[in-house]
């Protein structure tokens, strides 16, 4: 018999028996759907936070006084010796070194706007001019803060804060009051929704110099350092790390992290869960190669005659082996196809509900999906199919 | 030609041993028209299906138009079952979901045959066997004479020289069975090898040449 008729045959065949294909084609389609759909989300939530951090800024290292708790804090704490704190005199080294294009130094507090007659609780950065171009951000109006001239008592505002304070959209050059000082409304920044947690609409950034003044301190929060390129991030890292260390009196008490460093981390975490959820999913079209088997079996027992009849016109057992075999492939491949085009339905309304999570199934799972179909269905029907080319006609044809 | 030379078929059924042929010798030349005959279990279908190629006998040789066919591989036997042999059996034996035309085109598949070749060839037989009008019927939509038609029209579509009928008649009522004989007696008269095992006297009588078996050996042989 060649191919095209055993495929024909067995087609035919997987048709007549509706339920028991339908029910194989359906836990296939189930199992091939659940890897689309789990890698779709794993893939999605990675892709996700992956842009998220990017969108923090370019070649970015972040600089906060203190060890990591990873080595020598307890140590340091028993000696009785208190991490030095950050200063804007350590960001003035750090931004002559040859590696670092520029540096935002940065401080973060809580303090009171009031302008026009309202009054709120609002989240303030100080920090410089270098700011803008390192996180990425963007102005909608105005300017923002002024290079070298620091002093100047300036304040962009987050575009919600703008509109709150000044629904008219007359916001530029207007006096708010921050605290017990007075500021001038120099920008206002481009609305961007929330990143990482924290909404940018409803900042207010000042100076740097001004921030501590209004936050009482002399210290740090973070330096944001822009390193030259991508391969300057490292050479950065341990020069910054170097200088500080000198300027500390020989003590480690910074912690220096890569943007690049976080990324890779997460990236990692994500890709794993991401194969994680895969490999569960997958069990779940192994299970349905089982359940194939199965029905495979009790088919080859209810064919016992009909095997018996196709042996006694002629056909060698390798014709009743390719024909149960072919059944199977017919089935795996309508699951793999069906569960295919479920997944991707069932990513797209992922993709509908939730559309900042970029829910797109990676083209390696839904190609594997579909294969690890086909392969179970494959392998599960090799068992039958050999039972019933094995079968002796006689008894096979008295339904013994 | 059909030469059967001390064939021996012994089925084990736990301790006890089941000679359900032994040591037969037959010749059956072409054309023949031969029936079998004898009490239950004398082996009667053992020796149809030995001479069939469905069964293999555990000692003896079997030549069939002068090739030793028990030498043979299981591929190269099931090509000369199909090439060779038709197979009738009392319970038909149709495949449920495939229609008459279907199930009489079965043989033509597995022999590779080309599709417009195929159908030229299942049109043909369908005439012959006046099974035209009930072409795209289910088995479960014909009668028992229709259904006996249609296994006899899938045994001879190749044009075997031997047609093989273990009651035949066995699951029909009396004017369909005589129908039946008559369509069988037709293809005997074009050439074909007829062997009909049956307990059915009458039917019996009326081959060429009967046979009759008993406790796995043939007790008589008569023209
Ligand atoms: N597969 C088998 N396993 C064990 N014993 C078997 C098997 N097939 C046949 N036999 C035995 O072999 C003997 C001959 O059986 P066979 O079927 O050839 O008889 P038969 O003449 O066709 O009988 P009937 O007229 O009832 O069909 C019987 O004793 C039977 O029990
Ligand atoms: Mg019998």
């Amino acid at each position: 018999m060649n191919l095209r008729d055993t495929l024909s045959l067995s087609f035919m065949t997987v048709v007549s028996y509706r339920t028991r294909s339908l029910l194989i084609v359906l836990a296939m389609a189930l199992g091939v759907a659940a890897v689309v759909v789990l890698t779709a989300l794993g893939d999605g939530a990675r892709n996700y936070v992956v842009g998220q951090f990017s969108s923090l800024g370019t070649n970015l290292i972040i600089v906060l006084p203190g060890r990591s708790e990873t080595s020598g804090g307890i140590v340091s704490a028993a000696l009785g010796q208190t991490p030095r704190d950050l200063t804007l005199e350590d960001a003035r080294f750090v931004s002559q070194l040859p590696q670092v294009k520029r540096l935002a130094p940065l401080n973060v507090g809580v303090a009171e706007l009031n302008a026009g007659g309202k009054l709120r609780e609002v989240t303030v950065l100080g920090s410089t001019a270098e700011l803008l171009p390192i996180r990425h951000m963007k102005l909608s109006k105005g300017s923002f803060l002024a290079h070298g001239s620091e002093r100047s008592a300036q304040i962009v505002l987050g575009s919600e804060l703008a509109h709150e304070f000044f629904p008219d959209g007359n916001v530029i050059g207007q006096r708010i009051r921050l605290g017990d000082s007075r500021f001038m409304v120099s920008g206002v920044l481009a609305s961007q929704g929330e990143s990482m947690g924290f909404n940018n609409d409803e900042i207010a950034i000042i100076p740097i110099d001004y921030a501590q003044e209004l936050f009482n301190t002399s210290t740090l929060f973070r330096i944001l350092v822009e390193a030259r390129s991508r391969n300057a991030i490292e050479p950065a890292k341990a020069a910054i790390q170097h200088t500080l260390k000198l300027r500390h009196d020989g003590e480690d008490d910074v912690t220096v992290i890569t943007q690049d460093a976080i990324l890779a981390t997460f990236d990692r975490i994500l890709r794993a869960l991401t194969l994680g959820v895969a490999g569960i999913a997958a069990i779940s079209l192994a299970v349905a190669g089982i359940l194939v088997m199965n029905v495979m079996l009790v088919a080859v027992a209810q064919r016992t005659a009909e095997i018996g009849l196709l042996k006694a016109i002629g056909a060698p057992s390798a014709d009743i082996r390719h024909l149960f075999f072919a059944e199977a492939v017919w089935l795996s491949l309508a699951g793999g196809a069906i569960g295919f085009g479920l997944g991707h339905l069932g990513a797209l309304l992922i993709r509908l509900a939730y559309p900042q999570l970029p829910a797109w199934p990676p083209v390696w799972a839904s190609v594997a999906g579909v294969a690890i179909a086909l392969i179970t269905g494959i392998l599960a029907s090799l068992l039958p199919a050999a039972r019933a080319a094995r079968m002796d006609p006689v008894n096979a044809l008295s339904g013994k | 030609m059909i030469r059967l030379t001390e064939i021996s078929r012994v089925f084990h059924m736990g301790d006890q041993e089941v000679r359900a042929l032994n040591d037969i010798n037959l010749e059956i030349a072409s054309g023949e028209y031969v029936s079998i005959m004898g009490p239950s279990g004398s082996g009667k279908s053992t020796l149809l299906n030995v001479v069939g190629l469905l069964d293999r006998p555990n000692s003896g040789s079997y030549e069939l138009d002068g090739t030793n066919v028990t030498a043979l591989s299981e591929t190269e036997q099931a090509r000369v079952r199909r090439e060779k042999i038709g197979f009738v059996f009392q319970s038909f034996h149709l495949i449920p979901r495939l229609t008459a035309a279907e199930n009489i085109e079965l043989p033509l598949i597995l022999e590779g045959v080309a599709p417009a070749d195929r159908k030229t060839r299942v049109e043909a037989t369908l005439d012959a066997f006046e099974l035209r009008d009930r072409a795209h019927h289910r088995p479960a939509e014909l009668s028992g004479g229709q259904r006996q038609r249609v296994a006899i029209a899938r045994a001879t579509i190749l044009k075997p020289t031997a047609l093989l009928a273990d009651e035949p008649t066995g699951n029909l009522d009396h004017r369909t069975g005589a129908e039946v004989v008559a369509l069988l007696e037709a293809l005997h008269h074009a050439g074909t090898t007829l062997i009909v095992v049956t307990h059915d006297r009458e039917l019996g009588a009326r081959a060429h040449r009967h046979i009759s078996m008993r406790d796995g050996e043939i007790v008589g042989d008569e023209k």
